[in-house]
């Protein structure tokens, strides 16, 4: 099993979802965060105060796949995120030892 | 059958009742008087009518135009700290107006304070005092004067928003309401008071609905406690934006309608007089905040919200002291001066000097109430409001398009007992306060936020949430 997180613009994530359901995901977490990697900050004016905002909103979502649909998934999300300028997010995988559904004790990717 | 009896008996109680008025036919100089005397109660009803709605309006611009305009402006610690600000003024100013500072402002006294005549409102009763309004009941006008002591002292909040104790606060804006507001508001519009310009002071100052009294007191008092309690700790490195521009703007969207109360109402009756105050204000509103919000495009490239309504603000400041005895185009004018003249205050001005005015109380309402009561003495005009009479009941002229030039020097005297009495009262109140009680938070409750160590509550209760 693998984790997979995707941090992406809020713009793009009724996109990502839609993908990433089409190729048969079963779940996932969302969280609304804040951030930056490259792209850092922009300015705002608050009575000629000028303030540098350096963590920008971002939607990370979170999923936990089985192996088998890890590629598939990566394409989706790149796919439907992707506007190739600075700031489009980033996907990190990890691997997971175990997932245990709390209703019925299931264990593995059963569990998903 | 019933009916037709009805009908017998009307008309024959009709009958009587014009035998009985033929009979005792009044004089024609009773009938005369009678009609006055109706004419009169007409008048006075009309005029009580919009005096008090006008002070219904005024309150309205404490709680909530105030609370929120100042609420949105701090961070999310501190939102309700700063809505009780306002609000506390709004129960604590009333019981002290009514015990002894509405005395101390409009009884006789002194050129400088009112005696102690009306303390617990003896002898404000539905009586006229025709010094102050013919038309209206005493009790209308206390009333309408008292939402404007309510103002004052909780414009001078956004200077110390967010480390001031609560209960340091409480006692400092009693005192302020005694020592400062009291003494000025009965030098510029009480009996006897040296800056009257309608009952004969000795410096007639023209100050319609407060420019002096209530802006230049509490901008330059808000000075004096944004230098006595420091700045914020992290200011100015830490971002400190407004955490809801959202709120400020509903906020001074109702202190924009307050102020026709405030402006309109200061006629002290329903007549032309408060229509031309009424146009006056809303012409200078509009002026200021194309003024801010234009000199923040052309300085930022942006015209935010916040310049578009801290500038409308600012206008009605100005237009304050101005609004009876000015005519419309002018008004455009004093508004767009003001406009600019607080962007420049507050962006530039404050920026350099390193003052911590957190939601420039001063850089508003100092910066724009001197614009305002110094351009009254330019523009005001006797075609509007024929304040100064001579010994024959001819209008004599007012500003200096009417061409006297002595009035510019009269406001100038106004102001300055405005600057000094506030900068004097507001740091002896403040050393008074500090001594006994201490006017700051500690650091660790400043970072806290006073919502949760001054109140015990928080504005927002979210499951999750960002700083």
């Amino acid at each position: 099993m693998t984790k997979l997180e995707a941090v992406i613009q809020p713009s793009k994530f009724e996109d990502v979802k839609d993908a990433l359901l089409e190729i048969g995901v079963e779940g996932m977490t969302v969280t609304e965060v804040r951030g930056h990697g490259r792209q850092k900050g922009h300015t705002e004016f608050y009575r000629g105060r000028e303030y540098t905002v350096d963590v920008l909103p971002k939607v990370k979502i979170e999923a936990v796949l089985p192996d088998r649909l890890v590629d598939s998934a990566i394409q989706a999300i790149t796919n439907a995120a992707r506007t190739g300028k600075i700031g489009d997010g980033k996907i990190f995988l990890s691997r997971i030892d175990d997932a245990i559904r709390i209703r019925n004790d299931e264990r593995g990717e059963t569990a998903l | 059958m019933r009916l037709v009896q009805k009908f017998l008996a009307l008309f024959f109680l009709l009958f009587l009742a014009s035998a009985l008025t033929a009979q005792s036919a009044p004089s024609q100089a009773d009938q005369i008087a009678q009609l006055q005397q109706q004419v009169a109660d007409a008048k006075g009803s009309a005029d009580n009518a919009w005096m008090l709605v006008s002070s219904a309006l005024v309150l309205l611009m404490t709680g909530p135009g105030l609370a929120l305009f100042y609420g949105g402006l701090v961070r999310k610690k501190n939102v309700l700290a700063t809505m009780m600000q306002s609000f506390a003024m709004m129960a604590l100013i009333t019981v002290l107006w009514a015990i002894v500072v509405y005395s101390l402002c409009f009884a006789s006294g002194s050129g400088f304070i009112g005696g102690i005549g009306h303390a617990f409102l003896r002898g404000v009763s539905a009586q006229p005092d025709p010094d102050y309004a013919s038309t209206i009941p005493q009790q209308t006008f206390m009333i309408y004067q008292l939402m404007f002591a309510i103002i004052t002292p909780a414009l001078i909040s956004g200077a110390f928003a967010e480390r001031m104790k609560f209960s340091a606060m409480v006692l400092f804006m009693g005192l302020w309401s005694l020592l400062v507001y009291a003494p000025m508001a009965h030098m510029v519009w009480g009996k006897g008071g040296i800056l009257n310009a309608s009952l004969g002071g000795r410096f007639p100052t023209l100050d319609f609905a407060g420019g002096t009294v209530v802006h230049i007191t509490s901008g330059v008092s808000a000075l004096v406690c944004a230098t006595y309690l420091g700045r914020r700790i992290g200011y100015p490195k830490e971002p400190m934006m407004p955490h809801s521009v959202v709120l400020s703007f509903i906020g001074a969207c109702l202190l924009w309608v307050g102020w026709f109360g405030f402006n309109a109402g200061s006629a002290l009756s329903a007549g032309a007089l408060a229509t031309s105050a009424f146009v006056a204000t809303h012409f200078a509103a509009a002026t200021a905040a194309i003024g801010w919000a234009g000199a923040e495009w052309i300085r930022n490239g942006k015209p935010s919200a916040l310049g578009a309504i801290s500038g409308c603000v600012a206008g009605l400041v100005a237009i304050t002291p101005a609004s009876g005895f000015v005519g419309p185009i002018p008004a455009l004018l004093i508004g767009l001066i003001a406009g600019v003249g607080c962007y420049l205050m507050v962006a530039r001005v404050k920026a350099a000097l390193g003052y911590d005015d957190s939601l420039d109380a001063f850089g508003v309402h100092g910066v724009g109430g001197t614009i305002g009561a110094l351009l009254t003495g330019v523009f005001a005009t006797k075609l509007i409001n024929p304040i100064f009479k001579d010994a024959q009941g001819n209008a004599l002229p007012l500003g200096m398009i009417d061409g006297n030039f002595h009035q510019i020097p009269n406001q100038v005297v106004g102001v300055a007992i405005a600057m000094v009495l506030a900068t004097v009262g507001t740091y002896i109140i403040l050393r008074v306060v500090d001594f006994a009680i201490g006017v700051r938070v500690s650091a660790e409750q400043e970072v806290q936020g006073l919502d949760l160590t001054q109140h015990g509550e928080e504005g927002y209760y979210w499951e999750v949430s960002l700083p």
